[in-house]
């Protein structure tokens, strides 16, 4: 809708393809299909082989009794996949880590919106390239940096401590809680939901918004029926791509959750690099995608629209 | 242990990587006459060049080195190259494996003088002799036990770690193996077997209130430790030693009625050794005092599984204070144990760090 008038070339005829890219003067014509194989398939390839392969192979692997590895014979089994009912205590931490990624979502999607609504809204040229460039800084530094550096801040006469102790006595760290672990996830993802809320932002057209205000409508009015409505595919991306690696994180969760810091991602990691339970490790993982899957199955209605709109 | 499960990590990455690469790879020279080979982690003692030369003018035999980056990669190792190794390093939870594949010898004690000097307990050790015969010499060893801020109250016994004066004090290493053993040993059971598992979880549940952070990797215990997140934790006797004397932390390593969790490393002859005389010299080099010294004081070395080594330390070495040859006990050892047994101890350590999270 914000494109409707721009000046956009519209959709190629059916008939223009990649072959008159060449140019009119060619004396041979490639046919289509050829060349959107040859472009198509070294990334195919690539991703075959990176992606699908080991993914296939670790889907075999959850089927095996135990890790194959030196001359013990492996055999199928169903029994990894029945962990969450003979380990009553994984569907607490199952519980316990949606929880973590809802709140981790949520408060990404509430600061990263009026983040990008303000990069979008009162900035403007160099201001704003400075401002954004400081929200992808983050994702310059290594995690285990960022993290270990927020251990420094939350920890017992840390950083924030040191600043409370000036106006008050006592202690106010939180190192190894629950809020410390979302706290570092929401540092680490924040920059997702910024980026694409301040994509579906940008193209919303200001004569939009001034027609809404000429017509009377209040900020909440603009903020409830048109902003946020008109950037439901950038806060709906960005919630994907937020929630489904947080419900996987276990360098977060194990750093600043201490005691409290299991999550389904802590055990996965577990079974890799303790258990050196590889099969059990692998269906975990698979289950924990049939989750996702289904969680977005569930909302899958309320996507569709959002990606519409 | 605690190095085990650090190797552990890699098992299946090496294993894979060197069933690829035994092909491409040239591999280790032969030994033969006066030559052997030695296979064992890069910089773990056996390679130091002074004690090499003096091997050398002692005795005329050159001593060339192969390096392993992973326990499962020794055994991979061993097995596509027959014939290459003369001495091999394993740690006391394998040798039984290696002995099974026959891929090492029973070691003649008689060609080994030195190995007197070692407890027959040890020697005999289920995890070091199969059928009375002794596979693997005990080299060096270490423990997992209790580490105490200085001036905190000593525990006497694994039991007063649940006690409420370290009410959010006590830092747990998140293992399960050193884990399940700690819960044995309260509750009196074999560290390698608990036949009662539930009594393990409710002894380590029973620390719920008490456990401030679960720590994984030495550096976070030190950076931890230091900024006074805990005052008692289940930790490393050389971390400990290394706690002290390298980052000078006020570290007290104690060992409670109970016994600690005991690791033991010890040297092999490869079956079908070039040179079985020539490794039996080296290994008795390896365990004799003069050499252990020297190391212990110049680099910093485990305790040596050679009592009479151990006492000759200097009595300010730190590592001498805290491996006392009584700490060295048998039945602490961690072993070998089957795959149903391995993934019963991590599915009990996961069910209680689950309630600790609750």
């Amino acid at each position: 809708m914000p494109n409707e008038a721009s000046p956009l070339p519209g959709p190629q005829s059916p008939g223009t393809g990649l072959h008159d890219l060449r140019g009119p003067h060619s004396p041979r014509k490639i046919p289509g299909w050829a060349a959107t194989t040859a472009l198509l398939l070294p990334a195919y390839a690539w991703l075959t082989l990176a992606v699908f392969l080991p993914l296939a192979t670790m889907f075999v692997f959850s089927f095996l009794n135990k890790t194959p590895m030196g001359q013990a014979p492996v055999e199928f089994t169903l029994r990894h996949y029945r962990a969450f009912i003979d380990q009553g205590y994984l569907v607490r931490i199952a519980w316990n880590t949606l929880v973590m990624g809802f709140w981790t979502t949520l408060i990404c999607a509430v600061l990263g919106f009026f983040a990008a609504l303000a990069l979008v809204r009162c900035t403007a040229g160099r201001q704003r390239e400075t401002l954004l460039v400081l929200i992808l800084l983050p994702f310059w530094t290594n995690g285990l940096v960022r993290v270990f550096s927020w251990t420094m801040v939350l920890r017992e006469n840390g950083f924030l401590d040191s600043l409370w102790h000036l106006v008050g006595d006592g202690s106010i760290s939180f190192l190894y809680s629950r809020p410390a672990i979302v706290l570092g996830l929401v540092h680490g993802y924040l920059p997702y939901m910024i980026l694409t809320c301040y994509i579906a932002l940008i193209t919303i057209d200001d004569a939009v918004i001034e027609a809404a205000q000429s017509l009377g409508a209040r900020w909440g009015t603009v903020l409830t029926r048109i902003l946020i409505p008109l950037a439901a595919p950038g806060l709906i991306s960005g919630a994907v791509l937020t929630f489904v690696p947080v419900i996987g994180s276990f360098m977060e969760p194990r750093i600043l959750g201490g005691k409290v810091g299991m999550t389904l991602g802590t055990v996965i990691e577990d079974q890799f690099t303790q258990a050196f339970n590889w099969p059990l490790g692998a269906s975990l993982s698979f289950t924990l995608l049939a989750v996702v899957l289904a969680i977005f199955a569930t909302f899958s209605g309320v996507l569709k629209r959002g990606a519409a709109a | 242990m605690t190095r085990i499960s650090r190797r552990d990590t890699m098992r299946v990455l090496a294993a894979a990587m060197a069933a690829g690469a035994a092909g491409a790879a040239g591999l280790p020279a032969r030994a033969a006459g006066g030559k052997i080979t030695v296979l064992n982690w890069q910089g773990y003692g056996t390679d130091e060049a002074w004690s090499l030369e003096a091997f050398a003018t002692a005795t005329g035999i050159e001593v060339v080195h192969d390096y392993f980056s992973s326990e499962a990669e020794t055994l991979t190792k061993l097995r596509t190259n027959p014939g290459a190794y003369d001495v091999v390093l394993l740690n006391s939870a394998r040798v039984s494996t290696a002995a099974m594949e026959g891929l090492i010898v029973p070691a003649d004690l008689a060609t080994i003088p030195n190995a007197a000097n070692i407890s027959a307990d040890l020697l005999t050790n289920p995890n070091f002799a199969i059928d009375g015969k002794g596979f693997a010499v005990p080299w060096v060893w270490g423990m997992t036990s209790i580490a105490v801020r200085e001036g905190v109250a000593k525990p006497a016994s694994y039991k007063d770690l649940a006690a409420p004066a370290y009410a959010g004090r006590f830092a747990m290493n998140d293992d399960a193996m050193i884990a399940v053993a700690l819960g044995a040993l309260t509750t009196g059971q074999d560290l390698n077997d608990p036949a009662d598992m539930e009594a393990v979880k409710e002894a380590l549940k029973a620390l719920k209130p008490n456990i401030k952070l679960l720590w994984s990797s030495e550096d976070q215990w030190n950076k931890s430790f230091a900024a006074g997140e805990f005052d008692v934790s289940m930790f490393w006797s050389g971390g400990s030693v290394r706690s002290r004397r390298n980052a000078g932390l006020p570290v007290d390593f104690v060992v409670p009625a109970e016994g600690a969790v005991v690791w033991v490393d010890g040297l092999a002859v490869a079956a079908g050794a070039p040179n079985p005389e020539g490794a039996a010299a080296f290994i008795n080099w390896m365990i004799d005092p003069k050499f252990y010294v020297e190391w212990a004081t110049k680099v910093g070395a485990p305790a040596s599984a050679n009592a009479q080594a151990l006492a000759a330390l200097p009595a300010d070495d730190l590592s001498a204070q805290v491996h006392k040859p009584d700490y060295m006990v048998s039945k602490n050892v961690m072993s070998a144990m089957p795959d149903e047994r391995r993934e019963a101890f991590n599915a009990a350590w996961e069910e209680v760090k689950a309630f600790y999270a609750e």
